[in-house]
């Protein structure tokens, strides 16, 4: 282990990490921490100059209702939530697929074809918006919630491919072989045999997916134009422009748009660390 | 292609059910499998990456007829202050964001201990990352306001006068860029963490035997053994910094007068432009930001296909 264990060092230095830990944190947190605490202030406060030091007066509930009632935020967040999930489920069953397809059949185009999709995932944003946006309007999917779930599905595929691709690709082929010797179908085999198998990889793709189109903020603004369908991370951005000078309401806004990705990373912790690190152990 | 490929898994198939599609479904399996995600990833993804550089050969509002103009959007981005700075500050963006990486590292080994409650310790420096980008750069412009920001007390506390950051052209992108480090040294905190725990415990001691300690046993045991995780560190890192649009769009739209501008805010505010939309203008820009992340996405597919290979 590196560095050395801190148990083997003198006690002195084991006392000053301990203590310089939950100082280190405090720093590192210190733009949230400054930030939960303006979303419970009197604007008062704000205006005399209290940023920093003790509210005046606690108004948890009071600011987070204001939000609610002062703004649409709570539309935003349901768009947010019709636009993840599908996403989620789409983009991680259809890589169930290809991933499968990639990983277990020999065939000349799997190589380049799980390239294509890798590259994919790489490009910039700017490359696909013109015509993302324009078969959009044309489609009349633009300013949907439809519209915005079949592009993320469709660019999350590439991510969500290579993940999925690398998995399978990883379990034990003579399973599958041994399978088809005894004469089970293809679809079979994916469905009771390598499915089953592929569960902690589906758990770790739906919580990053989770949490990549939770956060999205530029396809948002590129194809959603009216409140009916703003998830909350452009929401937030409007509320900011309405809530001008407001910051305390500004401050819980912005949390309250933080909140399900985070709280998502603390129940599927480990699933999530899992995905996010993958391909940083080997190669 | 209707003969018997000699697959031997068909030798054993239950007779009756020989039929064409029966005898080839190990070269048909995979196509089935493939064709949703492949055709939805080829109308959404791969398509539009050649309609755009298409595009960026037209003159096109988006709404009326396009014009064929050959290369006068890119000649144009040749005399266009605008794409200059973005591209420049594009620069600053990759060099300064590579800080992450060392940084993260820096935070992994200092937390790569096995204290009572560290667990949490790591989860909560991670913390950052979980967050939208659209929210760390709404704390930030607050933490910046001269007036009543982090930024202005301290600078007050040593009685100075606080700069306006996002106000001042020379120090805006600076300071985006630091409201972007935060979460991206957390991520590379986490691959850091995870690359750690797997580092050989016998070379260390083996290390340790020769003497070799602190940055001796740092730079020639411990970072050889986290090369991969160094290598996706620094693609993720590579591609965030090409990708920075939440922050600009969120602190400053570019602002003041363009100087925080990069090409991926300048391409969408020029397609989109409230004048009228400049699609073609802004796919010659989408371009050449598509043709710089090339260089890293032939890099990263060729270490892949080596890996394939070996």
């Amino acid at each position: 282990m590196f560095p050395k264990p801190i148990e083997h060092s003198s006690a002195r230095v084991r006392i000053g990490y301990q203590i310089v830990l939950p100082i280190a944190l405090f720093l590192w947190l210190l733009p949230l921490l400054a930030i939960f605490l303006t979303s419970i202030r009197p604007a008062a406060d704000i205006n005399s100059g209290n940023i920093f030091g003790m509210p005046s007066d606690f108004l948890l509930i009071e600011n987070y209702m204001a939000v609610f009632q002062q703004s649409k935020a709570s539309m935003y967040l349901w768009n947010s939530v019709r636009t993840t999930v599908p996403t989620v489920i789409l983009a991680v069953g259809l890589s169930c697929l290809t991933g499968y397809a990639l990983s277990v059949y020999r065939f000349k185009w799997a190589v380049p074809l799980f390239f294509v999709f890798v590259a994919g995932n790489f490009v910039p944003f700017q490359i696909l918006m013109v015509p993302v946006r324009d078969l959009s309007v044309s489609t009349g999917l633009y300013d949907t919630v439809t519209g915005l779930v079949l592009f993320h599905s469709a660019f999350q595929l590439g991510f969500c491919t290579l993940f999925m691709r690398n998995f399978i690709k990883a379990l034990p082929y003579e399973l599958i072989e041994s399978a088809r010797i005894d004469g089970v179908g293809e679809f079979k085999i994916f469905w009771y045999l390598v499915m089953p198998l592929v569960k902690p990889a589906i758990a770790a793709l739906s919580v990053l997916i989770f949490t990549f189109i939770w956060n999205d903020f530029f396809w948002a603004t590129v194809l959603i134009q009216g409140d009916h369908a703003l998830p909350i991370t452009a929401g937030v951005r409007a509320l900011n422009g309405q809530f001008v000078s407001q910051w305390q309401l500004v401050s819980a806004a912005s949390l309250l748009a933080a909140v399900p990705p985070v709280l998502m990373f603390f129940a599927m912790q480990k699933h999530f660390i899992a995905g996010l690190t993958l391909g940083a152990t080997k190669g | 292609m209707a003969t018997n490929n000699g697959n031997a898994t068909t030798l054993d198939a239950p007779p009756g059910k020989r039929s064409w599609l029966y005898k080839n479904r190990i070269k048909l399996a995979p196509w089935a499998f493939l064709a949703p995600g492949l055709i939805f990833f080829f109308i959404y993804v791969i398509a539009p990456i050649f309609q755009s550089i298409w595009i960026s050969f037209y003159h096109w509002d988006g709404l009326g007829p396009k014009e064929w103009v050959g290369m006068t959007n890119y000649i144009d981005l040749m005399d266009d202050d605008r794409f200059y700075t973005s591209l420049v500050n594009n620069v600053w963006w990759l060099v300064l964001y590579m800080l992450a990486v060392p940084a993260g590292l820096a935070i992994a080994l200092f937390l790569n201990q096995t204290v009572t409650g560290i667990r949490l310790y790591k989860s909560l420096f991670f913390f950052p990352f979980v967050i939208s980008q659209v929210v760390v750069g709404l704390i930030f412009t607050w933490f910046y306001n001269p007036e009543f920001g982090i930024v202005g007390i301290v600078w007050n506390f040593f009685g100075a006068q606080p700069p306006a950051i996002l106000g001042d052209e020379d120090l805006v992108t600076f300071g985006i860029i630091f409201a972007g480090l935060w979460p991206q040294i957390a991520y590379c905190m986490i691959l850091y963490l995870t690359g750690l725990n797997n580092v050989s415990p016998d070379q260390v001691e083996a290390g340790r035997l020769d003497n070799a300690k602190g940055w001796k046993m740092l730079w020639f045991i411990i970072l050889p053994q986290l090369k991969p995780a160094t290598f996706i560190a620094v693609v993720v890192t590579v591609i965030g910094a090409l990708r920075s649009f939440d922050l600009i769009a969120v602190m400053t739209e570019g602002g003041p007068y363009g100087s925080s501008n990069v090409l991926a805010y300048y391409m969408y505010e020029t397609a989109l432009s409230e004048y009228g939309f400049r699609y073609g203008y802004g796919s010659a820009i989408a371009t050449v930001l598509f043709l710089i992340m090339l260089v890293y996405i032939s890099f990263f597919l060729w270490r892949m296909y080596q890996d394939e290979r070996g």
